[in-house]
């Protein structure tokens, strides 16, 4: 196992243990830089996350961050969700489920760069509920 | 009875949208969580944790079925996992220090160059 290999899974844990696009990082690495099929990519991708997810949301759990009750809501549909897209990538096949997967790089990417800074947009949230109430 | 049914549609939806993309691609569940956690009432910081653990029974069903169809062993994901654990611990400590708004430009710069690369190959 090479360095860069190493460091894609630090920085993949790192940024998949915040929700911040950790797996874009594995897949990219793996379908971009080295010879891994599109579809295989996703796949290590998604056999690699369980464990690190599983460790950030204990750790989380313990410092009762999580929201249950509305997280598991949302995953019980979300579950449906994934078996509408496995359908989805076994009728596209790897190469054109690449493609998507490099749009969608680029419009994510693009809003990151143009992001503003978290107090910024808090600034603005708060001044938008006070309109409301 | 309104807003309970305003909320459940959108709980629905949120859930289909990151499901089926992270199902799709392998991956991007968690951005998309993120933004949409927050839409709904949740904090920037509580999103990002909760989007993790919206993810997490995603993901293991997706990569059950990504076994299921062949596209990946359970074997070639091995060798990643271990600096990845040591990553995920590092990054729950870091979530609550910082706020990576630069490390999340560089990191959309990098996204859109693998995004072309993509859509060239």
């Amino acid at each position: 196992m090479n360095i860069s290999a190493l460091l894609a899974g630090l920085f993949s844990g790192i940024l998949g243990s915040m929700g911040l696009g950790g797996g874009a990082v594995l897949v990219i690495y793996l379908s971009v830089f080295t010879d891994t099929g599109q579809l295989t990519s996703q796949g290590i991708n998604l056999i690699f996350f369980i464990p690190i997810a599983a460790v950030s949301v204990i750790i989380y759990s313990y410092k009762k961050q999580i929201k249950w009750k509305y997280t598991l809501k949302i995953a019980a549909w979300g579950l449906a969700g994934a078996a509408v897209g496995l359908l989805l990538t076994d009728f596209l096949g790897g190469k054109i489920t690449g493609k998507i997967f490099g749009l969608l790089l680029i419009f994510l990417g693009i809003k990151e760069i143009f992001r503003k800074s978290d107090k910024t947009v808090a600034k603005k949230e708060k001044t938008c509920y006070t309109k409301n109430e | 009875m309104k807003k309970f049914s305003k909320t459940s549609l959108l709980t629905a939806v949120t859930g289909l949208t990151i499901g089926m993309v992270n199902g799709l691609l392998g991956a991007g569940g968690g951005m998309l969580a993120v933004p949409l956690l927050k839409k709904s009432g949740l904090d920037q910081k509580e999103a990002h944790s909760n989007a993790v653990a919206v993810i997490l029974p995603i993901s293991i069903l997706s990569a059950a079925l990504y076994l299921y169809k062949n596209y990946v062993g359970l074997t070639q994901a091995l060798p990643y996992i271990p600096a990845g654990l040591l990553g995920a611990v590092a990054g729950t400590y870091l979530l609550k220090k910082i706020s990576p708004l630069w490390l999340k430009r560089i990191f959309g710069l990098f996204m859109v160059y693998a995004g072309v690369r993509l859509l060239l190959k």
